[in-house]
This record gives structure tokens, sequence and C-alpha cells, in this order.
């Protein structure tokens, strides 16, 4: 089940492996993405810290880790084709997958219907 | 938020309609992308016509208080009472001529820039059109009237709305709604009778392409949006990609590529100097301009190409191929036209031959980059009309 942070990133957890992305709602947002900074696999990183940089026409906007863990890919698609993004935010769009250090913390996430409800009071 | 409360234009309700994100700007609350985005707005001003809501800028009207009728003698008076403050020929303009200066501070440092025009109708001579930027108006029209003093009356115009057609069918765009307006040749204006109103139409802009300013009243503003827009041909665009089109034709920002410590000179605005008014030496920091031109000069605007990784921005550091930091990016971003990134920034003389191989800093990493000369796309304007 796809869980949603404030800042925007999805997650998804399967077995102990989670994938990261952005939400529709962060890519609409962005508008037209350009390029995409994704770390590489081997990094550790910390709930909360700057991870990735999407950046569109307009300004570069950092992504914030939703959980803490090792990288074990990066979508490199990405780089190819940064509007992947923008054409599907929450499939192949996807910028990172990360070996969870606690897969409980993204049980602390919001569910879909949460985050639906917070975007409707943004 | 500022507790200041947001200006809006005569379109606001326009942009809004047409589903525009709105977003502050100096003063005003401005449409910064329509739904199609700005990649999309940006390549369809390029191709075909795009409508920007420019009125948060500053038109005025400055003109003599006790004309005598003599419109050459006219001419040279009001063009005297704002030349103390600005560094182009201004008594030299044609009748209709429109022309691109700068505001100077005593060190030659620019407080704005602007364009003068001269109009071409012989009952308004003594009178001269101002166009300065949004976030300076203010400032740059009460030094007009400190300078002009009771010689000269300062009529602002930035009640009515400004609208940009800008593109290669910008011409086609207004064939039918105001013909005059094809007339005109690139940096000429005029003001024509519309509708029981009037509108004073420029062909300039600010994308690169061939288009036109069109100031016109409040009240026409909504219904002269609308018809330009239900054109097959016109899109509408907002300061995004009014950002990105600027970039790539080479334009610098006021504020950002141009500020008050930063000469014409080093802003690679040379143009902008009168060669009468340097000879003479009669424009504010006219010392520091000379002393420049003649090898005094410490840093310029370039173009640069970035050649790979991510974009560099505003703020961006330059260094040579050593590593040394030789300057920084003064506004820069992804060009939708090239599919690459561009950016503009000031480096010592010496690193700004296009073809230098320089570096920008990006987060830390160093990203090859190479000088290339401005426009970074061609421009596309109509010197001539066609007749």
């Amino acid at each position: 089940m796809m869980r949603f942070t404030k800042d925007h990133e999805w997650v998804d957890l399967v077995g102990d492996t989670a994938t990261i992305g952005i939400t529709a709602y962060a890519a609409e947002q962005l508008g037209d993405v350009v390029f995409v900074e994704l770390p590489e696999a081997g990094k550790v990183i910390r709930t909360g810290e700057a991870m990735a940089v999407v950046e569109s026409v307009k300004a570069a906007s950092d992504v914030f880790a939703p959980v803490s863990g090792e990288v074990t890919a990066a979508n490199g698609e990405l780089g190819e084709n940064p509007q992947t993004v923008n054409d599907q935010p929450e499939k192949s769009g996807w910028f990172v997958k990360i070996k969870v250090a606690d897969p409980d913390e993204v049980d602390g996430l919001m569910d879909r219907a949460a985050y639906e409800i917070f975007l409707a009071g943004l | 938020m500022t507790g200041e409360a947001l200006k809006s234009t005569p379109l606001s309700a326009s942009h809004v309609a047409l589903g525009a994100r709105m977003t502050p700007f100096a003063g005003y609350g401005m449409p910064v992308q329509y739904p199609a985005g700005i990649l999309k707005e940006h390549l369809w001003t390029r191709a075909h016509a795009g409508l920007f809501d420019v009125s948060h800028m500053g038109p005025a009207w400055l003109e003599l208080t006790s004309p005598s009728g003599d419109g050459e003698a006219d001419h040279r008076a009001i063009a005297a009472l704002i030349e103390p403050l600005v560094c182009g020929d201004i008594r030299g303009l044609k009748p209709g001529q429109l022309r691109y200066t700068l505001l100077l501070n005593d060190g030659g440092g620019m407080l704005d820039d602007l364009m003068i025009g001269r109009p071409a109708n012989p009952e308004l001579q003594g009178r001269l059109y101002v166009v300065v930027n949004a976030a300076t108006k203010d400032a740059d029209f009460a030094a007009i009237v400190a300078r002009a003093g009771a010689a000269g009356r300062l009529i602002r115009a930035d009640d009515g709305a400004l609208i940009a057609v800008q593109g290669p069918q910008a011409a086609d765009l207004l064939e039918t709604l105001v013909p005059a307006a094809l007339d005109l040749g690139f940096m000429t204006f005029a003001t024509e009778a519309f509708e029981g109103a009037s509108l004073t139409i420029s062909r300039s802009g600010y994308t690169g392409e061939d288009g036109f300013e069109i100031l016109a009243p409040a009240a026409l503003a909504e219904s002269l949006w609308t018809r330009l827009l239900a054109d097959d041909r016109a899109a509408p665009v907002g300061l995004g990609a009014r950002d990105s089109l600027r970039l790539e034709a080479g334009l610098p920002l006021y504020g950002h590529d141009a500020d008050e410590t930063i000469s014409p000179i080093e802003a690679s605005l040379g143009f902008a100097v009168s060669k009468r008014r340097l000879k003479a030496r009669d424009f504010p920091g006219a010392a520091r301009v000379a002393s420049e031109l003649a090898g005094g000069l410490t840093r310029v605007r370039i173009g640069l190409r970035v050649l790979e990784g991510a974009p560099a921005r505003e703020g961006a550091q330059i260094a040579e191929p050593s590593g040394a930091i030789i300057g920084a990016v003064t506004s820069g971003g992804f060009s939708p036209s090239l599919g690459a990134s561009i950016a503009m920034g000031y480096v010592p003389p010496a690193f700004a031959e296009p073809g230098t191989a320089l570096k920008v800093l990006v987060r830390g990493r160093a990203q090859n980059a190479v000088v290339v000369a401005m426009p970074f796309v061609p421009h596309g304007y109509v010197r001539k009309p066609k007749t």
C-alpha cells in the first residue's frame, strides 16, 4: 500500500524495499520537470534529509527522504527523460528504491485517504 | 505574505478564468503560468503568438508643462529634462522612435532599464513615452519628477493594461484588429484611435521575437485580450515563460543581471550608451563608463551553455577549469528551445571570449560549461515593416 508525506513524496513498501517518488500533486505543482538529481546506490539517507533535487523550468526543489534507509537503486530513466516525472509521477516516474532501516516508519505515514484530506486542506 | 494587499491588473479576472496559477510579483498578483505550463507556453511563443499581461510595468508620459508649439524645440526641451538621468540619446530620437536606455546613479550603476519614445504625431512633440520596470517604477518616477521640476509633468499610465503580443505570428494577430500596428518597424511606436479610445502600440518586447506591446485603457483591456485570444494562433503566456524567453534572447532582467552596482559596460549594454553623451560626459557615472571603455573593466556579462548536469541558476559560482572561482551566475535555467541549460553571469573580461571553457558549481559539483555569444536563440525582430 502506498503511503504519503506532507512534503508530497510517496512510499511503496514491498518487503523491506521502499520505492519512493513524488506525488501527482507535487508533479503538477512543479510543472515541466527538466532535470532530476538522484542519490547513488549505497548512499544512506535519513528521514527528512534532502535526498534528491527536481528541477522544473522555473526552479530547483529538494525532495526529502520520507524514511531512513540505504539506496539500492536510482531510476536511470529520469536522466534521459525527466518528463516521466510529470507523465507517470506515481509509477514509472519513481526516484529511488531504498532498503528501509525500519519498516514501521512507513506505517506512520499517511495512507491515500489521509493524504487526500491533507491536500484538500491546502 | 506581507500585510500589504496585492494589486491586480485590469486582466486579473481573465487570468483566473483561464486557470492561471497566480503569484505575487512586484506587488501585483500575476499569472506565472496557465494550465498548458511554462514549457508549452514558451515553445508556443517561439512558433506562433503568445499573449502576456505586463500591466504591472510602469508606462507613463512625460510632457512639458508649457510647450512652445515648435515641435523640434519642444522635443529638445523634454529630452533635456530626462537626459541628465539616463545614458541614452533622447534628443536624437526620430519621431515615432523608441529607445532602450538606462537610468544610472552617480557611480554609474544601473537603477533601472527602460524604454523612452518620441511620439510620431507632430501635435504631440514635447512629450515622451516612458516604460519602466514594475519593481522600480515608484522610485524611477519619483526621480524623473524631481529632475523635471516645474518644467515637466509625469502622467502615469500604469492604471491601464499593457498587453504584449509576441511571436512570429504576432503581426497576423493584429492584422484585422489594429492594422496600423503592421506599419511599425522594430523599436517604433504609435498612438492609434481604437473604439472611442486610444491604444499606444510599440513594436518591441522581451522575448527576442517580433511582437508588439499595447497600452490600452483599463476599460478596453478585457475585450481586447479576449478578442486577441480568440485567434487560433494566440495562447496566453505567463511570467514563467516570459523569463525563459528573455533568457534565451540574452536580455538582462533588472534586479538579477543588472543592478545599482553594475555599469552598462559591465552588463554588455554599451550599445545603450550614446556616443554624444559619452563624449560630453553628461550622464551620471560617465567617468566610470569612460574608464571601463578605456580598459578598466573588471567583470563583464557573458552567456554560458552548461554542458552537463543540473541547470545553473542565479547564485551558482563560475570557476576556471583549474577550480578558482571567477564569478557567478545571475540568471540561468533550462532553455526549452535548445533543450539545454543556459545561463548569464559575470566574469573578468579575460574569460569572456566565446569558446572559453569554464565550470559552474551547482550544489558543490563542478559542471562543464562554455562561454557562448548571446542571444542564445536568434532574434526574430522585424526591423522594417512589410509594405
